[in-house]
């Protein structure tokens, strides 16, 4: 490469008494200053989530209040820092869904270890679980850190679900065909 | 109306005044810090204090959201927290001199209130008398003398805390004063050389400056700024030193040295340093103001009289000619003028980073101090000159 040499100008006698450079300064400060403000003043306003944003992970809910989650642990299995732990329970076989056969009995999310990384989200095969909006958990034990799965439902609430997968087979097993 | 108060014993009448001036000085310098504080969050894009507020104001519709926002209540708060916090001496400082340097820089910085006049009225002959708590005619001269005591309480601080960094901020900030008063002293030589002409009495007046600028025609009103703007500006800039203003803020020097010479302390003591910086500011730029801003006249080459002249054709009350109305009208002018200056402070404060030490010193020494003396020699020749022509 070849070397290009810059010539270094000496500074002018006004250069150098710094005050052109101070007056341009004070210039855009007071510019500055009459711009509107750009902070959000925090626990009344809230900034705006942008969409695949990964918050605090959380358990949903079909469109027909169907709990989605089937234990079937995977998120438990992928989860790096270890912080789901679920009790597989089963669902009665006079339940509406009894199709579904499982349902976690407990399901913890210790938010003190959850890392945020979304791989619950992604190795879900029911899409039940989810990293919505909420960015700020606190609390003042480690219990109290830790989602139990009310909490979990509580806030993930209820997301549009385009397959409803278990309908689909309750319906199909009544016409006789069982895949 | 008020000859009641002149009827009073001349001591009696000083202490009233002198309240009267504390009065309005020390809440102005909460006030100050409060500006600060609120000139650099909108500076730099944030609301600033805006969340304390007295419950019973919150009833108060509009106002009450008016104050809050403003932050008022944060000086209140400030205020209390500070007054009632624990004092913290450490172990191993001076206590006598730890204790006595917070009370020290509050000294020369209200002392100095006393000699600096701040509005006047005209008497019945249409004479303008000053308005001042000890209108000397050592005036300035008093100023330099009593405000450049305040490096004392500076170095007393350092020592006293017995710590590095409170010991190297105490070194910076009395290398850093005494070389800029040397300058500053120049600065204003010219304004005194012009106003002391052959033939008239001699005064260090800083209401005599005033009067000067309040004289008719083009020359007479013109203000100094515009008459001596070398003057001005050396005499600024070392202003900004003097009060350890960024960008000349070597003996506080966050960045480097903790807190300063302040390190060590905590509570009233360390709020005393902050208001003594304050009223610093205010007197030094009520000094300004003085004398290169035409005092309490509300523009160049209008003084106070043709204004109150003016007002009373306007409005054609008789309550404008009023001594107490134009009393109170210059010191509001001059008021204005000190908090615009204020607010330069500031202003300059969120825009130039602090000098390095070196440059401080370089800046002072060898190039400021060189110029001063250079415009006193100029303006002492161009004075002479024109006044023996």
């Amino acid at each position: 490469m070849a070397i290009i040499p810059l010539e270094r100008k000496p500074l002018s006698l006004a250069e150098r008494t710094y005050l052109p450079a101070i007056l341009s300064g004070l210039k855009t400060t007071f510019a500055r200053l009459l711009r509107p403000i750009e902070t959000l003043e925090y626990p009344e306003q809230r900034p705006a989530i942008p969409p695949g944003y990964r918050g605090v992970p959380t358990l949903v809910k079909d469109p027909n209040g169907r709990e989605k989650c089937v234990s079937c642990q995977l998120c438990e299995f992928v989860c790096p820092p270890k912080a789901i732990r679920i009790t597989p329970g089963e669902i009665s076989a006079d339940a509406p869904t009894a199709q579904v056969e499982k349902a976690p009995q407990a399901f913890e999310i210790d938010m003190l270890r959850c890392i945020y990384c979304g791989l619950c989200q992604e190795v879900c095969p029911e899409e039940a679980i989810f990293l919505q909006n909420q960015y700020s958990m606190s609390g003042y034990t480690r219990a109290e850190m830790v989602n139990h799965k009310d909490r979990l439902y509580e806030l993930g609430g209820t997301l549009p679900d385009p397959h409803l997968k278990w309908d689909k087979k309750k319906a199909a097993a009544e016409h006789g065909n069982t895949h | 109306m008020f000859d009641f108060f002149f009827n009073f014993h001349p001591v009696i009448q000083a202490l009233i005044k002198g309240l009267a001036v504390v009065l309005v000085i020390f809440p102005l310098a909460g006030a100050c810090s409060l500006a600060e504080r609120k000139v650099s969050a909108w500076m730099q894009g944030r609301p600033g204090p805006n969340r304390a507020i007295v419950p019973w104001f919150a009833y108060i519709p509009f106002l009450g959201t008016f104050l809050q926002r403003l932050g008022v209540f944060h000086l209140m708060a400030d205020g209390a927290k500070f007054l009632f916090k624990e004092e913290p001496v450490p172990g191993h400082v001076n206590k006598l001199y730890f204790v006595l340097a917070p009370a020290l820089a509050m000294m020369p910085a209200f002392t100095t209130v006393t000699v600096v006049p701040f509005g006047a009225y005209f008497d019945g002959a249409g004479h303008a008398i000053p308005l001042a708590l000890a209108n000397v005619d050592v005036g300035l001269l008093a100023v330099f003398a009593v405000s450049s005591l305040g490096v004392y309480s500076l170095i007393l601080a350092g020592w006293a805390s017995n710590s590095k960094y409170p010991f190297l901020g105490s070194v910076r900030a009395s290398a850093q004063l005494i070389s800029y008063e040397l300058s500053m002293t120049l600065s204003v030589v010219p304004v005194f050389l012009w106003i002391n002409a052959p033939g008239t009495p001699g005064t260090m007046s800083l209401a005599k400056v005033v009067e000067f600028q309040s004289l008719p025609g083009f020359w007479g009103g013109t203000w100094f700024i515009f008459l001596m703007p070398l003057s001005a500006a050396i005499f600024l800039i070392s202003l900004f030193a003097e009060t350890n203003r960024q960008p000349f803020d070597m003996p506080e020097s966050e960045s480097d040295l903790v807190g300063g010479f302040h390190t060590e302390y905590g509570a009233f003591k360390w709020s005393l340093f902050f208001v003594a910086e304050y009223s610093h500011m205010l007197v030094g730029s009520g000094v300004f103001t003085l004398l290169f801003l035409g005092g309490w006249n509300p523009l160049p080459w209008i003084p106070l009289a043709d204004f109150v002249a003016w007002l009373h054709g306007l409005l054609g009350s008789a309550v404008i000619l009023h001594p107490l109305f134009v009393g109170v009208l210059s010191i509001a002018i001059f008021l204005g003028k000190v908090l615009v200056l204020i607010f330069f402070f500031m202003w300059v404060r969120w825009t130039v980073p602090r000098f390095r030490y070196d440059q401080v010193m370089k800046l002072g020494w060898q190039k400021l101090l060189p110029l001063a003396i250079a415009n006193l020699i100029f303006y002492a020749l161009a004075i002479a000159w024109v006044q023996t022509r």
